[in-house]
Parts: C-alpha cells; structure tokens; sequence
C-alpha cells in the first residue's frame, strides 16, 4: 500500500515543477528605426505586450499587438500601422523559442543569469529564424527579461518606398524590457 | 493484494495519462494561458488619406494634438483657348485644421473667390469601429459658417454685416468597406443670409455622394459628388447657371504630405461655394483641373 503514496507524491511534485510559469501583459517591447538622415527618430514603443516563460522547459514566448506601438507623431503611428507593418491584416508580432540555457538559470534564486534565446520571429506574415543572447533576472520571485535584437525590413517584407529610403533605417533594432510575475495556476 | 494491484494499476495509468497531456500541452501555445483578453473597442482608420473627399468634407478625423495645414488651387476651365489648359488661371484656399480628440474637428480657411472666410466644427457621436462595442459606421456632424468679404455690391443702400454670412449643415454617414473600399453619403443644407434675386431659395438642400478605391498602399481613385436638391439656377432661356458640383481624383501619399490632384467642374472650396456656385457643366467639358495639398503637424505631445 506504500506505493500508490509513494507515486501520488511523485506525480504531485512534478505538477508543482511544471506549474512554474512567468507572465506579464504590461511588457514594454520598443522599437528604432532612425536613419542617420531621417528628419526626425522613428521609434515606438508597445508597453501592453505579453510574455511568457516557462521555467522548467524554458519555453519563452511573446505576443505583441502591432497597434499598441506608441508613437511621439500621430502620424507616424498611422503610417507604421497603414503602410509598414499593415496592421489592419497582421495585427500581431509573436515570438516563440526557448531559452537553450535554461539549466543554468536558478528562477528561485535571486541573481542575474546570461540567457541565449533561439526561436522563432512572427511578422507581417513572415516567419524568421531568430537567436539572440539577453539577461533573466530573477529578483524577488519575479523575473525579467532584457534583450535586444535586430530585424531586417526585407527578411519580414517590409516595404520602405524609394522616396523615402534614405530616411527611414533598412532594419529595426528591437528592445525587449519585461517583468514578469509568477502565473498563478 | 488483488484490490491494491488495480489501485496501483490505476494510478500509473493516471500519471501516465497525464503525463502525456502535459508534454501535449507543453507544445500547445503558452501565451493561450495568459492572452484571454476579448478584443478591445478600436476606431477604424484611414477611411479616406484626408480630412477631404476632394471639395467635401470626409468622414475622417484627424488624430488628436494634430494640425493639417492645407493649400488648394483650382485652376481654370480646361476648356478655355489659349490658358495653357486653364492653368493662367488660380483660385486658391489656405486652411488650418486641427484635432482635438478622436471624435472632434475644427478648421477655418480663407478663399480666393469672393474673398471669402469659412470655418466650421465636426463631431462624430459614432465612429466605425472594432471589437467591444463595434459600431458599422461612422456618423459625423458639421456645422460651419462663411464670411464673403467682398466689398459691398451697392455701398449707396444699408448693407447689413449678416448678408455677408452663409452657414451650411452636414451630416456624414460613411463606413469603410474594406481596405479597398469607402462609401459616404452627406446630407447637407446651406443657408444664404441674402441671395441676389428674389425668386432663389435661401435654404439650399444637397445630397453628397463621396468614396474612394484604394488602388495601392500610396494612392486611391477618389471621387465627390453633391446631388443640389432645390438651389440649380435657370437664366431667362431656361439655360442652367449652375451645375451639380463632381470632382473625380487622385490621392497620392508621399510620407509627409498628402496630394490631391483632380479635376472638376467647381472652383468653390467651401461647401457654400461649391453646393450653390458650380458653374462648370461636366458635358461640354468646363473642368478644371485642381490640387489640395495636406501637411500633418504634430503640435501637442504626449511624452
């Protein structure tokens, strides 16, 4: 009779394991796309975004809304959403990878871990092979995500028109600045 | 022992079980877990790439904190000899508008013709919108005012300021189809303070039909019609004085500033001179050709 306890302690012990999930919907996610010659900075930034992380697999996904970008001109927050990313037709950016150094970061102790990021980008209809290296910090039970990358306009078919090449940046470097707190399920 | 053997038997199944609905679930996607929020209320736009059809107002808003600067010029009729395509010629408008919140608009402009002042206020009550608490489409109010500056025709009688006035009422009903397609249609009255003859309407009635195909992301086939109720003047011989204003276009989108070239058969750029003064008869071909330039400023900021 000592068995069935045995494994009903087993199986309950690893559902508290695996119930260890991180998450935010108040995420900020910016982007710049300044050109040495552009008139003014293009940049914006998504400060509802959603993140994801699960500490045991170290699955980490994100899911931003294109028309939650803030923008300092009204108008450039309607030629991002109109003519750029077409938000009207893909209205989300997600990512979804995993962490490939999971097992070096203690998600129950607090510090500063290293985190390579390897996974997959979701943009205007096109999907990209990403990897980047970023810092989990894990501080008083929550955790936060920094990691910044660069994604190339072409790579996602993002049109920049020739009249305006010279002004707007070919690519966007992509800043991820998230807290995460633990998923109460 | 029998009894606890299927005990035992049960429960490997059950952790077996589910076991294998996690790993399933683990593929399944994480931020099902958290991304349950329904769809919040977003208005819909860019219905038309300007606050104008072409001489009409669109049911378009500008952003808030926003300003358009705007220069328009109707040049003169096409078919006039030896203008150069009439372009001799120039009437123009200069205009200011601007964005209060995403449901409120003001604007004033000076024209050429009859050196005349206008100004006005539109309000939405409903915008096109999406998600929680969507609405089809867009119902606009505008109420605006002109001021001919002229001097006064006859200055030897008692010339009164009011006569100088007109007001106009619109109501806009649009609805952005698809990305392609936007339709409105603008019930719309003008109010002459004084008219020249006494058999000519004060109150005049129009219905505006206005849209635009979007042909690529950076320019659209636009098009304004007003269908003048009551206010079409007949001469003597029963030939008309005025016409029912249409002006077809093209909007062009540059990044900062917005183009529209067009060509109609008014020179009015404002809604009393272009519903109660078109003069050009679209058969015998008396258009004329005609650009709005738009410049968006930002004036407010946020940050």
């Amino acid at each position: 009779m000592k068995c069935p306890i045995l494994l009903v302690a087993a199986l309950s012990i690893v559902t508290v394991s695996n119930a260890q999930k991180f998450f935010t919907k108040t995420g900020k996610i910016s982007f710049d796309a300044t050109a040495p010659k552009s008139p003014e900075n293009i940049d914006g930034v998504n400060k509802n975004s959603i993140c994801v992380i699960d500490s045991k697999t170290g699955d980490i996904q994100f899911s931003v809304l294109m028309k939650g970008f803030e923008f300092e001109r009204a108008l450039m927050m309607e030629h991002f959403n109109e003519n750029y990313v077409e938000s009207d037709k893909f209205n989300k950016t997600t990512f979804k990878g995993t962490i490939t150094n999971n097992e070096s970061i203690n998600y129950s102790k607090d510090g500063v871990y290293p985190a390579k990021v390897k996974g997959k980008l979701d943009m205007h209809g096109q999907s990209k092979d990403l990897e980047t290296e970023g810092k989990i910090t894990v501080k008083a039970g929550k955790v936060m995500v920094a990691a910044s990358f660069v994604a190339q306009f072409d790579d996602f078919k993002i049109v920049i028109p020739q009249l305006v090449a010279d002004k707007v940046a070919k690519a966007a470097k992509i800043i991820v600045d998230c807290t995460l707190d633990p998923l109460a399920k | 022992m029998k009894y606890s053997k299927l005990y035992f038997l049960g429960i490997l199944l059950t952790f077996l079980v589910s076991t294998g609905v996690k790993v399933k679930a683990q593929d399944k996607d994480l931020l099902d877990l958290v991304d349950t929020d329904k769809p919040k209320k977003e208005v819909v736009k860019n219905a038309f790439k300007s606050i104008r059809v072409i001489n009409g107002h669109s049911m378009e808003f500008l952003s808030p904190g926003t300003m358009d600067f705007r220069i328009l010029h109707r040049f003169g009729q096409i078919n006039i000899p030896n203008t150069f395509a009439g372009f001799d010629q120039a009437s123009m408008r200069i205009g200011l508008d601007f964005g209060l919140t995403r449901y409120l608009q003001f604007g004033f402009g000076r024209s050429t013709f009859k050196k005349e002042y206008d100004g006005y206020l539109k309000l939405a009550p409903l915008r096109q919108s999406t998600g929680h608490h969507a609405f089809p489409a867009t119902i606009a109010f505008v109420g605006g005012i002109t001021l001919n500056s002229l001097p006064y025709a006859d200055p030897t009688i008692q010339n009164y300021f009011s006569s100088r006035l007109a007001y106009y009422g619109q109501v806009i009903i649009g609805r952005k189809f698809s990305e392609g397609i936007t339709l409105q249609v603008t019930p719309t009255i003008v109010h002459n303070n004084l008219v020249p003859l006494a058999n000519q309407p004060n109150d005049i009635y129009a219905v505006g039909f206005g849209g635009r195909l979007k042909m690529n992301k950076r320019t659209a086939f636009t098009w304004d019609y007003f269908y003048v109720v009551n206010g079409l003047q007949k001469d003597a011989n029963n030939v008309p004085l005025n016409y029912n204003p249409l002006s077809i276009g093209v909007d062009i989108e540059t990044g900062g500033h917005v183009f529209q070239l067009h060509l109609s058969n008014s020179a009015g750029m404002n809604e009393r001179a272009f519903i109660t003064e078109t003069t050009g008869n679209w058969e015998k071909f008396d258009v004329r050709f005609g650009f709005n330039l738009s410049r968006i400023f930002q004036i407010s900021h946020k940050k």
